[in-house]
């Protein structure tokens, strides 16, 4: 056996190997095509022997061909074959070449599953691993989906090594089977605190990974990589971590508040500098996402530029780069603080790197002022001459345009200036924007009115020496400006002072040479010159000079009708036969220089870009329908636009005029020989249109001008923009001088209160005052144009399809597929009350426990191992912190237990937390039987409780805060508004119904991530002594309002509270409504049933109650700042309603307090007895309160975007406050 | 995520290619030009971050490049990777190499660029950083390497010998690459734990 092999390796010997491979290909350099195609004769012999050595050997080499661009797709299942070899380092080859060549469309990769699988369940950790490795590039949605519980089983593995690409891996198995992401998600949390560094790794970099693409679905796991931020040493953790949370701050901006001080500590205190930088990025996130109305962080911004100061400064080249990266994000929040550093971008502009310039050009764009424009702007002309390289001088023209032309000519004060820097832009050789200089060019001309007549004199010398321009038409588009120039000088034609000479440009010859669409704008706007130098000459009574002008015309414009270009070429025949006829009016002497010019009357306003996408398009109209039966296919497409030519020719025929002169005679030999050179299937007479052209007879000769190419590139004559630069300096000077004249004037005139205030402002650059009266003509947008345009989002992104909401429980479809049948701990047992329960189901591991539990001992108590349960879920209920908890600014207290326990433990296990719950459920109670008026009766009992409130203050504080964070809304204590005296305690749960068993008390909660939802909150109270179980509520669902119940189950099903209540206890339960509408209250009618059970026996009972969604409860309390406040009112889109209530007794504090508690309002202001506040729909409707107090009475103004949810807020309120 | 990871010589002479994403071999070769054409006009001492590859990603993406001697080290990487993280899993990288390779050259790579693309299996995987201690990824290579020899025993020797044998009169090309040599400036950056 032993021979055998070394026979069968002696053989292989002499195969070639991957190094013979590569050594031949450099032998064979002049024919390595070839060579490579025998060795791939060979290769394929290999292949088909059945030692496995010399196919691993063969694959080996294919990879190494696939290399250097060689499809190895057809050795797809040799490579397999490889794959599935018994010793390591086969399969290690198989994998290698499996990673490089396979895809999604290969055929046979479904033949891989069972192979991959047995591979990840090897004894041997390197045969997984390579498994893993080779798996996760090639993974496709079958795959994922058949081993996506392999892999979760190997996230567990005992081994490191394989734990950290199982992690890892597991990124790929959900972008390519999103349903895998909500069963694994669980365990993928948990190796976040895996003890090995490499798998926390690997963790945190796929969930970063995840959560960039859709952050919102992560926001809770934020208190858990805070922890880590600032437990972890490892960079390349922290650096993900940070950039994670740089995606999150944007959703949540208490998340950026807390994130500051250790960010800013971390920039003090690390030394690698690509910690710093992420740092430094993330501040900025965070500073954006808070950049409204927080003063206090200018610290944090002033050293986040600093430190990008120094990087900038640094020596080394990337640093510098990444610097100014940063840089421009700062840029777009907080341009001042950048401004301060204009020197350091002015220096990087010069720097050798173009990586850098560039850089430096993005931040130059919100550098500039009236102040400074015009020097940038010189300092990049300067940039521009010296550059080598058409990218960066490209870049150096269109960063210019931008600078300049930004927010709508924001910066510019002198158009003189800014048409002469177009025009010098124009000398660009070879440049590929002429386009953008044109498009500047007219947007200029034809909004800015005063600089009109500027603009035409420039062109007009622009179409003088279009020679320049169009010296080297076929390599570049800088004659486009010759596009703009010639259509400026036609529209505008009255402000020229020489059309003549600008006429005569135009029809040179060399305009031939143009590209046709610039020809034909040539040819139409010389009728408008022409029409305008006619009517001149009439005016004048120069009727020679009238006659001249319509001969040179007749006498040029045959060239363009010979164009080649068809649009040319009509618009040439037309006018050249509109001039003929005048030329004879003009022979009878009749005047038509009216006439004429009528044709071009009329101004032509600019339109927005998007005007045309904006229209909407009318009802009942379809655009995608035919509205002619479309043409059968039968036609030959060559036939058809010959055939409508001659139809249009022979229509023209007959309604020309029934006089034939000659010159029409020689026109129409002209047309037909036109028609002739254009026509593909008739054989040419002339070789060259220039020939026919001089043959035509009844045409003139035109003497071809040679034009002298080497005048210099400095036109005598045009302006410098250099020159403005200066003027505009004395101007500014004067301006200034004046200024300070009236300003003395004014002194003496008023002396006093308003002289602080002007000196204020001399500086600033709003005093600049444009050199023309500029007018900048907006563009105009059709009547109902609609508003937004919002892009729709990419429906191909694979992204979209992980956007899961991870928080939700998992159900119990909610699987990964499983071959065999292990696992089962992973997986959710069939439990119906998951969907309702939301935070009790966050933890489903514990929750199939119990139910098995239940099933295995059926009505027995196993008091004990319940006991464990509670315990541990109490455990997963510490960590499990709340987002909003841990957000908010409050102590961290002890952790708060929920309030839901198992029922039988109530009286079982008396834990301390337990007691405080029970103390805040009878306070709550007292508090609404308060609220009810019942006050005299238990005020006594009251009192006695005190003391123990007190003590338990702080914790049922954060606790409430924890549960519903609107109880106490944070704003206004920060607001300083309510915290100066005590206020009477207030519970925002309300009375459901009642009987002699059964208290039930609700509070309904908006949902911020779900604008269609809300969350209603119900505590069961067991007022008997009897036990009472199986509990169901149902709800007859209106129109608008449906409770949410679990898949499956139909409309008038129930659903059953997840607990039993014994004798005095009280649970509280959640249930999840979703709403179509929230502008109006809402009454929903409903039952709950249950069971009492006592020592008689048990007995089926019912409770009718009706469930108030009052509209408050949908709005949630949303903090709000005052300059944003004052935004929104200012914006004009809110109705308006108020109310007024008399009687009011208790203090503006209290009142505020009531109006923040039931009707979830912030405080944005207050000043003496008057206040703002705010509020938000779960839909998105602002609410605006104005209260003010008076004597005895409190008057609320408000404004909302609805003003039916408007009106019923306050009836609302108005309620509550007549209770007071 | 890691788009791509090339290796290509001062001359565009692919040296090795790692696609984390699907092209085919044509498209593959046009990155490879096109990245070279890219990279190969910068000067040195110019920044390594370079935007603008047409044909690989859009514009979230950036080329992350290192030049060592005879080759350039390109990442494609998107915007979710840190730059000088990147520059530092270079370093990591080419270390690595010579760690494995003793000195390593370019020769090495042309003639193993198997065992090259092992050593960035264990560093990178499907486009995702999977290790970046140089004492870890070396170990499991070392234990890779011989749990090879020990499957090759008695059948691989005579191969091994004949391997050996050719190699002899192989490397006319000086080994000059050696990257030992160079002085790899890194700046200000403690190596990544």
């Amino acid at each position: 056996m032993a021979l055998k092999m070394v026979k069968g390796s002696i053989d292989r010997m002499f195969d070639k190997n991957l190094q013979d491979l590569v050594r031949g290909i450099r032998n064979h350099k002049e024919d390595e095509a070839k060579y490579i195609s025998q060795c791939i004769d060979e290769i394929k012999q290999e292949l088909k022997q059945d030692n496995i050595a010399v196919k691993a050997n063969a694959v080996c080499k294919l990879t190494y061909l696939q290399m250097l661009g060689y499809d190895i797709s057809w050795a797809a299942f040799n490579i397999i074959e490889v794959m599935s070899a018994s010793k390591f380092t086969f399969k290690r080859i198989g994998y290698l070449a499996a990673s490089q060549c396979f895809h999604e469309g290969t055929d046979v990769i479904m033949l891989t599953t069972n192979q991959i699988r047995k591979d990840l369940s090897s004894p041997n950790q390197y045969d997984t691993g390579v498994a893993l490795t080779g798996l996760s590039c090639f993974v496709t949605p079958d795959l994922a989906r058949d081993l996506a519980n392999d892999i979760m089983t190997l996230m567990s593995h005992t081994k490191p090594y394989i734990r950290k690409k199982a992690v890892l891996i597991m990124y790929k198995v959900f972008l390519k089977y999103p349903e895998s992401l909500r069963p694994a998600f669980p365990r993928l949390k948990e190796k976040l605190e895996d003890p090995d560094p490499g798998v926390q790794s690997a963790a945190v970099n796929v969930i970063c990974e995840l959560a960039r693409r859709n952050p919102k679905n992560y926001l809770s796991l934020a208190p858990l990589f805070f922890k880590l931020m600032t437990s972890s040493t490892n960079n390349w953790v922290l650096i993900k971590i940070i950039k994670l949370f740089g995606a999150l701050t944007p959703l949540e901006p208490r998340l950026g508040k807390k994130l500051i001080e250790p960010l800013t500590n971390l920039i003090h205190s690390t030394s690698a500098m690509s910690l710093l930088y992420e740092c430094v990025n993330t501040v900025i996130a965070v500073l954006i996402s808070l950049s409204s109305g927080m003063p206090n962080h200018s610290a944090s911004i002033q050293l986040c530029v600093q430190k990008l100061r120094i990087l900038i400064e640094d020596s080394d080249q990337n640093l510098k780069y990444l610097g100014l990266l940063a840089m421009s994000k700062i840029l777009k929040t907080h341009p001042k603080s950048v401004q301060s550093h204009k020197d350091l971008i002015l220096q990087c502009l010069d720097d050798k790197d173009e990586s850098i310039r560039l850089r430096a050009l993005d931040l130059l764009y919100g550098m500039v002022s009236k102040k400074n424009l015009m020097e940038i702007v010189k300092k990049l002309m300067i940039h521009v001459d010296k550059a080598e390289g058409t990218t960066y001088r490209d870049e150096l023209l269109t960063k210019i345009i931008d600078i300049c032309s930004q927010s709508n000519y924001q910066y510019i004060t002198n158009f003189e200036w800014y048409i002469s820097i177009l025009v010098e832009l124009t000398r660009l050789e070879g440049t590929r924007h002429g386009h953008l200089i044109a498009a500047q060019m007219l947007d200029v001309a034809i909004r800015v009115k005063a600089i009109r007549k500027f603009a035409v004199s420039q062109m007009a010398m622009l179409l003088d020496n279009a020679h320049l321009l169009a010296s080297n038409t076929q390599r570049n588009g800088i004659c486009e400006v010759l596009y703009a120039a010639a259509w400026i000088c036609g529209e505008f034609s009255e402000h020229l002072e020489e059309a003549n000479q600008t006429l005569e440009a135009m029809l040179r010859p060399k305009v031939t040479t143009l590209p046709g669409h610039i020809q034909a704008v040539y040819v139409q706007n010389m009728v408008k010159l022409y029409a305008s130098i006619l009517q001149q000459k009439e005016q004048a009574g120069d009727k020679e000079a009238a006659q001249e002008i319509t001969q040179l015309m007749i006498e040029r414009l045959p060239q363009f009708v010979q164009s080649a270009d068809l649009e040319v070429q009509e618009r040439a025949s037309c006018i050249l036969q509109l001039i003929k006829y005048i030329q004879k009016l003009q022979a009878k002497e009749v005047p038509v220089a009216e006439e004429v010019i009528a044709l071009f009357a009329g101004e032509l306003n600019p339109v927005a870009p998007k005007a045309q996408k904006k229209v909407p398009v009318p009802e009942g109209l379809d655009l995608d329908a035919w509205i002619n039966e479309p043409p059968s296919d039968s036609e030959s497409e060559d036939e058809k636009p010959k055939t409508i030519f001659h139809e249009e020719e022979q229509r023209h025929s007959r309604h020309r005029q029934p006089e034939i002169d000659e010159e029409e005679l020689a026109r129409r030999r002209e047309a037909r020989k036109q028609e002739q050179a254009n026509n593909p299937f008739y054989i040419k007479s002339s070789p060259s249109p220039q020939k026919r052209y001089q043959d035509t007879p009844g045409v003139e000769h035109i003497p071809v001008v040679q034009i002298d190419l080497s005048v210099p590139l400095k036109v005598p004559g045009m302006p410098m923009s250099d020159q403005y630069v200066k003027l505009e300096e004395e101007r500014r000077h004067k301006q200034k001088l004046e200024k300070d004249k009236k300003k003395k004037k004014q002194k003496k005139e008023k002396r006093g209160k308003h002289h602080r205030h002007n000196s204020l402002h001399t500086e600033s650059e709003e005093d600049i005052a444009p050199a023309h009266h500029v007018d900048i003509i907006t563009e105009e947008m059709p009547e109902n144009a609609l508003p937004s345009d919002e892009d729709d989002k990419d429906p191909n992104d694979p992204y979209r399809a992980l956007d899961i909401d991870l928080d939700k429980p998992l159900a119990d479809s909610e699987k990964l597929p499983v071959q065999r049948h292990r696992n089962v701990e992973t997986l959710k047992s069939p439990d119906s009350e998951a969907a309702l329960v939301e935070k009790k189901s966050k933890k489903p591991k514990k929750k199939e426990k119990k139910h098995k539990e239940k099933e295995r001992d059926k009505g027995k108590k196993k008091e004990k191992e319940k006991k464990v349960v509670e315990e541990e879920e109490e455990e997963e209920e510490k960590k499990g912190e709340d987002l909003d908890f841990w957000l908010s600014t409050a102590p961290a207290p002890a952790p708060a237990p929920q309030a839901q326990s198992e029922p039988a433990l109530g009286a079982a296990v008396v834990a301390e937390p337990q007691e405080v719950k029970k103390e805040e459920r009878e306070e709550r109670d007292d508090e609404e039987e308060e609220d009810e008026g019942k006050k005299s009766s238990k005020h006594k009992k009251k009192k006695h409780k005190k003391e123990k409130e007190e003590k338990s203050k702080d914790k049922k504080k954060s606790k409430k805060k924890s549960h519903h964070s609107e109880e106490e809304p944070p704003e206004s204590v920060q607001n300083g508004t309510l915290e100066d005296e005590p206020l009477p305690p207030m519970s925002s749960y309300r009375l459901l119904a009642e009987n002699p068993f059964i208290k039930m008390t609700y509070d309904i909660q908006g949902n911020l991530q779900n604008d269609s939802q809300v969350t209603v909150s119900v505590i069961f109270e067991n007022k008997s002594t009897s036990f009472l179980k199986s509990m169901e509520l149902n709800v007859l669902d209106s129109l608008n309002t449906k409770m949410l119940r679990p898949e499956g189950s139909s409309v008038h099903d129930g659903i059953p509270v997840p607990f039993q209540l014994p004798p005095g206890i009280s649970n509280e339960a959640q249930f999840v409504f979703t709403l179509q509408s929230i502008i109006m209250a809402q009454k929903l009618k409903g039952t709950l049933s249950f069971i009492v059970k006592n020592d008689e026996g048990s007995t089926h009972e019912k409770l009718d109650f009706k469930l108030h969604f009052s509209c408050a409860s949908y709005l949630i309390t949303t903090p709000c700042y005052s300059d944003a406040f004052a935004k929104l009112l200012e914006s004009g889109d809110l109705h308006m309603s108020s109310i007024k209530v008399d009687g009011i007794s208790i203090s503006f504090q209290h009142l505020l307090a009531k109006i923040c508690f039931h009707h979830h309002f912030s405080v944005v202001e207050r000043v003496d007895s008057c206040a703002s506040m705010y509020s938000r729909s779960i839909q998105g409707h602002h609410v605006c309160l104005l209260v003010k107090k008076g004597e005895n009475s409190v008057s609320i103004d408000g404004k909302c975007n609805d003003s039916t949810l408007l009106s019923n807020l306050l009836d609302e309120m108005k309620e509550t406050l007549s209770k007071c | 995520m890691i788009k791509a990871i090339l290796i290509f010589n001062n001359h565009g002479k692919p040296r090795l290619s790692k696609f984390y994403q699907r092209y085919s071999e044509d498209t593959q070769q046009q990155i490879i030009r096109e990245t070279f054409h890219l990279v190969s006009k910068r000067d040195e001492n110019v920044c390594n971050f370079l935007e603008g590859g047409l044909l690989i990603g859009g514009s979230d993406n950036k080329l992350i490049y290192r030049h060592y001697a005879t080759l350039y080290f390109v990442f494609c990487v998107d915007s979710s990777e840190s730059e000088l993280g990147i520059l530092d899993l270079i370093q990591v990288f080419v270390e690595t190499l010579d760690k494995c390779f003793e000195n390593v050259c370019e020769l090495d790579l042309i003639f193993h660029v198997d065992k090259v693309h092992n050593i960035l299996a264990e560093m990178v995987m499907g486009g995702m950083v999977l290790e970046t201690n140089m004492n870890e990824i070396v170990t499991q290579i070392d234990a890779q390497n011989k749990l090879e020899k020990s499957e090759a025993g008695l059948a691989g020797a005579p191969a091994r010998a004949v391997s050996a044998v050719k190699n002899m009169n192989l490397p006319e090309i000086p080994r000059n690459i050696n990257i030992g040599d160079i002085s790899i400036k890194v700046p200000n950056l403690p190596t990544f734990k």
